[in-house]
Formats: structure tokens, sequence, C-alpha cells
């Protein structure tokens, strides 16, 4: 490996060095001997579970955190940040999860926050809107101006800003965290393009993510981290995605999905819904059985977070049949034995203030449900490590608040569960642990219906693959289908609805 | 609950420093004398706390107590055989109080810092209207016993305290913490967030009934009696480190939160500084506990995703 990487390092200019990174909290190592280099032009992933130490070596490099031991060399010259402006001063770039935009003033104010061109003591307006749009033709972006505000932007487009803002500091260094989180399928192909451009720039990316078909896709060589310590650094062609998985959770995750269900295991219908309509979905047609998981495939906008609420209960359906009854409310939903494991669990799966505890028992609490599991039980069918219950849910890594998330339900036993991107965020090990789960309770006969933008997850998990558009059932596909097929299908490329 | 050490640490010292200043307070009578005066803020931090936590504000309390204490002076007019009749309709008027500004708030979408503000104002205007300034009639000997004799107030002190820590442990208190946290995560999980928002107005509306019902034996019958309380009591119940905003906080940590700012008012006094000072004391408290609830020594946390 070390070869490997010298070589690389010195057949292009090194941006990057460090050397040796080593810090701790409270006495509590969390990273030792970390190297991290990265050369011009170069995108470079950093891949590990949660609490590998990717973020906190992230937060060094952007002088957020002092590292205890170690060098940053940036440009060779030896760098140490006591504040992040000193690293975004030297070209160092962080393009966070949740953006640090200011949704009521306009693209050109984004980019140009806190460093305002002046003329005469005022802002030049001109300067700002001229430079920002220019920026933009560089990026190829056209779909919105530098006077356009950013909450009327997609966040794809808010992400544009973002790299806008990076390129006008003149970024050379340039940190992507789980940059397609929050983006749909069709918009990560504008990302790669972006990234793609930044790299023709001369930009070295650091680019983090969970999924690694994206390591794949961009990267040319792929760090591993795990455990706060450095395990490799390999060029992204030379290693499978088996390989990096297993350098990551340090074993092999051979089936990297459970069985599907048997034919004989699918049972009664739990729900049905004929001609389900509001004001974002129009003749849905759905019937999911007992034992089965049936995946919803679409765009974004497709209507598929739309379908689960409205089954839900939370944005009813205003049209059409269901059995179990329409549920006009959430709470109506959960009598009739739904549950909906949301998109995003920190606004609307969890209270992150309230203990493990707390959060496990709130469905039961808030329709007065007796449990007779006790929740100790219940964080073991979850399999969260370690369950302890008086902790509060914001200190629990993605892994583990999507578990808690699952407990939550497990309460009140549903007949139908739905899951909106049960895995987004989440880390190699708690992913499959929860697929596991999922899977389990489809064979101990609770109904699944599961939306994922990872169409890896999807094609893997469901026993039939509904494909939404335009927010009607553009088809159905059987378990097994291609990428190609789903993507098709919901693109409405050359196959009819 | 570990929030809620520092404040227990704080009452503690000024409990001593008042019991050197004046070994009285250490006599059964010292105590109880103390008891008694802070029974009434006790108990409307107590209600203030519910409120609070589900994250909204009520700042009508301090009227309301004034308008119970001087509709119970005006419809007693010393009559002994009127005293339990008006005990029930003070009670009733503490609750609709609470039922219309938690209807207010939930269903007309008004933000309780408003609504309550409004209520304020109307309640304060009414008596004066009322009373033209200066309140008519007086209080039976049966009415003022819960707030004169100490060991009255004590009971319903000590009922209070019980009541709020069993609700606070029952489902509604949890949801009420959950939504005051996360409401779209509440209402997603079932939870009915408007109707356990309306009930928490309804308890602090009820917990201002029996503080104008102890205040009225306690302090006697004015215009002014429940002045400034809704202050005390959002002081007191942030004092016990409970968050503005909802979510997280204890509710025995906003009583001790109480009984610091009655120790603290007890001890200027004890000491010779005027009782004027009370609400600047009561303005540096306030802002200086919000400030500290800020801090927590980001230093101290390891990085979440590490549990």
């Amino acid at each position: 490996m070390e070869d490997i990487n010298q070589k690389r390092a010195e057949s292009a200019q090194v941006i990057l060095r460090m050397t040796g990174i080593g810090k701790s909290f409270l006495g509590i190592r969390v990273l030792r001997g970390i190297d991290l280099s990265a050369t011009a032009g170069e995108v470079h992933a950093v891949v590990g579970e949660n609490g590998a130490g990717k973020s906190t070596l992230m937060k060094i490099l952007a002088g957020v955190h002092q590292p205890d031991e170690g060098t940053v060399e940036i440009g060779g010259e030896t760098r140490s940040f006591a504040h992040p402006v000193e690293a975004q001063r030297a070209g160092v770039a962080i393009i966070y999860q949740e953006f640090n935009l200011l949704p009521e003033r306009s693209v050109a104010d984004n980019v140009f926050l806190g460093r305002e061109p002046t003329r005469r003591g005022l802002v030049d307006r001109a300067a700002m809107d001229e430079a920002t749009s220019r920026l933009l033709d560089e990026l190829d972006e056209h779909s919105f101006g530098p006077r356009a505000l950013v909450k009327d932007l997609s966040v794809a487009q808010q992400q544009v800003v973002e790299i806008v803002k990076a390129l006008s500091v003149d970024a050379r260094i340039v940190v992507m965290d789980e940059p397609t989180a929050a983006l749909a399928e069709h918009e990560v192909e504008l990302l790669y393009r972006l990234i793609r451009r930044l790299q023709g720039r001369g930009i070295a990316v650091l680019y983090i993510s969970h999924r690694l078909r994206e390591v794949f896709d961009l990267a040319d060589r792929v760090t591993v981290l795990k455990d706060g310590a450095h395990v490799a650094t390999v060029p992204a062609k030379d290693v499978t995605t088996g390989e990096l998985v297993k350098m990551m959770v340090g074993r092999e995750l051979d089936a990297y999905f459970p069985a599907k269900a048997e034919e004989s295991a699918i049972g009664e219908v739990r729900l049905t819904v004929r001609g389900g309509g509001n004001g974002k979905l129009d003749g849905i047609d759905l019937e999911l059985r007992a034992g089965e998981i049936v995946g919803v495939a679409g765009l974004q906008g497709s209507g598929r977070s739309s379908l689960v609420k409205a089954i839900f209960g939370a944005e009813p359906f205003t049209r059409g049949e269901m059995t179990p009854a329409r549920p006009a409310s959430v709470r109506a939903g959960v009598a009739a034995g739904i549950g909906l494991v949301t998109e995003d669990r920190k606004a609307e799966g969890l209270a992150l203030n309230q203990s493990v505890r707390d959060n496990a028992l709130l469905v039961a609490r808030a329709i007065g449900h007796r449990s007779r599991t006790t929740v100790s039980d219940l964080l073991r069918r979850v399999q969260l490590a370690p369950p302890r219950q008086e902790t509060e849910v914001k200190y629990l890594s993605g892994g583990n608040q999507q578990k808690v998330v699952l407990a939550k339900w497990l309460t009140v036993s549903p007949k139908v569960l739905l899951f909106d991107e049960p895995t987004r965020g989440v880390d190699v090990g708690a992913k499959a642990a929860i697929h596991d789960l999922m899977r389990e309770l489809a064979n101990a006969g609770t109904a699944i219906l599961m939306i994922s933008s990872e169409l890896p997850e999807l094609i893997g998990m469901s026993d039939r693959i509904v494909v939404l558009r335009d927010g009607r059932v553009a088809g159905q596909l059987p378990a097994g289908s291609s990428e190609e097929a789903v993507m098709a299908l919901a693109a409405a490329d050359g196959v009819a609805a | 609950m570990k929030r809620a050490i520092p404040i227990f640490v704080v009452l503690a010292g000024l409990l001593v420093a008042i019991a050197v200043a004046n070994p009285f307070f250490l006599e059964p009578a010292g105590f109880l004398a103390f008891l008694k005066r802070v029974a009434p803020l006790a108990i409307l931090a107590a209600g203030q706390y519910f409120v609070i936590v589900s994250g909204e504000f009520d700042l009508s309390v301090g009227s309301l107590v004034t308008v119970e204490v001087v509709v119970a002076a005006r419809l007693i007019d010393g009559d002994e055989a009127m005293t339990w009749p008006v005990l029930i309709l003070l009670v009733v008027i503490g609750l609709l109080v609470g039922l219309v500004n938690g209807l207010v708030t939930t269903k007309l979408r008004v933000p309780s810092f408003i609504t309550t503000l409004g209520a304020m104002l109307i309640l304060s205007g009414a008596v004066f209207l009322w009373t033209g300034g200066a309140p008519r009639g007086a209080l039976s000997q049966g009415f003022r016993v819960f707030g004169r004799e100490g060991v009255w107030a004590v009971a319903i002190l000590v009922v209070v305290v019980i009541a709020a820590v069993l609700l606070m442990r029952a489902d509604f208190g949890r949801t009420l913490v959950a939504a005051g946290d996360n409401e779209k995560a509440a209402r997603l999980s079932g939870v009915r967030v408007d109707r356990v928002r309306v009930f928490a107005f309804v308890l602090s509306g009820l917990s201002a009934a029996v503080a104008g019902i102890l205040l009225g034996g306690f302090a006697g019958v004015s215009a002014q009696v429940g002045q400034s309380l809704e202050f005390q009591a959002i002081t007191a119940v942030v004092l016990g480190g409970v968050v503005l905003g909802g979510g997280r906080g204890h509710v025995v940590a906003a009583i001790a939160g109480a009984f610091t700012l009655e120790a603290l008012f007890t001890l200027l006094n004890l000491h010779g500084i005027s009782g004027a000072l009370e609400y600047a004391v009561q303005g540096v408290i306030i802002i200086a506990a919000v400030a500290v609830g800020g801090l927590r020594l980001p230093s101290l946390r390891l990085s979440p995703s590490k549990v």
C-alpha cells in the first residue's frame, strides 16, 4: 500500500498531506496515526462506519478541532489552524450534509457572506452578482441566477451554491460530507458532473460517503478508517465492494441482503388501496400481503413519500378506497396497525433530547397501548449496542438512532410497516442489521412497504417493486429486476407505463 | 435529572446562608413560615413548567391570581357560607382561562406569548373595570385559613408536588415533553399534540387558582396581589434548568427554582437590601440562567457518534 501511495503522490502535485494525526477527547482516543494525502485533481474517498473518525478528521482539516499530534501540510507548507476561518483562508472548503446557507438571502449574498466586496463603503451588489454568475456559468449551471433566493432552490441547487461558495474563495481542497444523502437519483448524476469539473480545475476533492457505489463511480483513491485508525489507502480500481466492506467493518458481510420471501411465506392481504388519490397522488392501486417487502421506486417528486404518508394518515388520501379504512389522521393509522419509519429521523422520527427509553415508548404512550414487551427486550430485538436506556438519543449514531425509531414501532406490533429511506445516513454494519430486522419482521407476518433511493438496496430487499411517476403507479417489477429496468420505468424512457 | 443538580446545590447554599443570618429559620416555626411564603410561587412554577416544557409560555398567571383574589373577596364578602362555593368557582375560572389560552394557542395558531400576553391584559383590565382600582368585599375566615395556616399551605404544596411528579411520569407527561422537544416527530408517533398542550395550559390555570387561594389568605386582598408573578414563575422554572422552547427539564427542579428564588429574596431581605431590588435580581437571574444553559461546556462533550 505504501508504495502505491508514494508513487501516486509523486506523480502529481500533492496539495494535502496529513501525517500521523491523533486526537483525544477527555482522554478517549478517537483518532490515532492517521495519514491522508490528496493530489491536485484527485477525488479521494474517505469511508468507514459511523464513529470511525471521518468527521473528526475532517473537522481537524477544517480547523474546528486541533490535532493532539501529527501535522497538516497544505501545498507543501505545514499549517495549524486555530479557527475554521484560517483553514478557509488556506484553501479548505467543507460542504457539510446540512448546508450553511441563509434561506431568505440571495445566492450571491450567500456566496459572499461575511466578505462582501465594497465600493465606497457600501456593498457592491453588482460585483457580487457578476462574480457569482460567472462561477455559475463555469459550472454550467443555468437553472437559477445570482439573485434567486436560496429558499426557492432545490436541494441539488443549494449544493451548487455551496460549491460556488467554495470556488469563490479559491478553495484548493473541497471536502464533501455525504453529498448525495439528500439528492434524488437523477440529481446525483449532476453532482458527479460538478465534481468532475472541480477535478478539472485541479481541486482535490475529499469525498465522504456511505454509498460505496459512488465511491467506485468517482474516486481515484479510497482511504478506509476504522475505530479511529487508518486501515488502508488503495486505488479504487484495485478493490471490490466486498473487500472495502470487509476493511470497514472488519468482517465479511457476505449475504449483503437477507434472503427473499418464499412464495409460501406470503400470506393474507394486509392492505389494499384502490384508486387512492389526494393533492399529490392519483389513481394509486396497491396491495400489500403479510410476509412480503414491497419496494417503492421513483424519482424525487414522484410522490413516494406522499404515498407512505397517505397510507399512514399523515397526509391522508382524499379519494379512493382503502382496507383497512382510509385513515384520516396519524392516530387512526396507528390504531389500524400501520407504522411509518420516516425519511428524516431527526426532524420527524425522534425527540432528540429524550432518552432512548422515552423515544422507544413514544408510540405506545401516545395511543395508550400497554406493551407486554419490556424496553430491554425491544432494544435487544433491534440490536441496539450498547443498550443503554437512559442515553439521550441525540448522542447515538445514525444507525442506532434508526434502531430506536424501529423499536418505537415494534411496541405496538404493526400489521403494516412503512419505511421511508430506512438506511439513509446509516453505516454499513447498522444497515445490515436493519435489513435483517426488516426481513425478520416480514417473516413474522408484517407487510412492509419500503422506499429507497438506493437502487441496490431496493432491489436487494424487495420481493416486488412498485415504481411511481408523477404521483401515479407507473408499473410493477418482480424481485431481482435490474437497476436499468427500474430507472427506465421511473423516468419513462421508452417503457410504457 | 442531571441538569437539575446545580439548582439543588444553590438552594442548599442559600438555605445555609439564611440559617446563619437568622437562626430562627432553623426552628420549626421559622421554617414553616418560609414554606408558607414559598408555596404560592412553587405551585405557580409547577403550572408554568408544564406549559414551558411543551414549548409554550403562560404570561397570564399573575393577572389570573389577581382576578381570583378580587373575585373571591367580592363574592364572599365576609360570609362564611360562601367559602366553599366560591372556592369551587375559583378553580373553574382557573381551568377556563387555561382552556381558552390553550385553545387559542393550538387551534387559532396564535403564539402563546401573544395569547397569554393578551389574556394578561384582558384580565388586568377586567379587574380594574370591576373594582375601579380598589377591590371591595372581604374574605371569610374559612378561606383565609389555607394561606395563613402554614400546615394547610404546606399540605397543599405537597399534594401539588406529588401530583406534578406523577403527571410527568404518566403517559401525559412523557408525551408532553416529547411534543415540546419535537412536535413533528410526536405528531407522527400518534401524539395528540394540541390536546396535551391545551391540558398543560389548563394545569397552569389551575395552578394560578390554587396560588390565588393561598395568596388571598396570606397577603390579603389587593389589586396588586398577583403583580409580576408570571415573571417570578418563569424565572423560577428557568432557574431550575428547564429550557425555554420546550423538551428539557424536570418539574421538581422547576419547583426547586421557586424555592431558590424565594430563598434569595429572603436572604436579601435579611441583609437589609431593598425589596425594590427584587426585580433587578430576577432580571439578572433569568438572563444568566439561560446563558449558562446555553454554554454547556462544549469541550466536555464527546463527539456524538461515539456512543
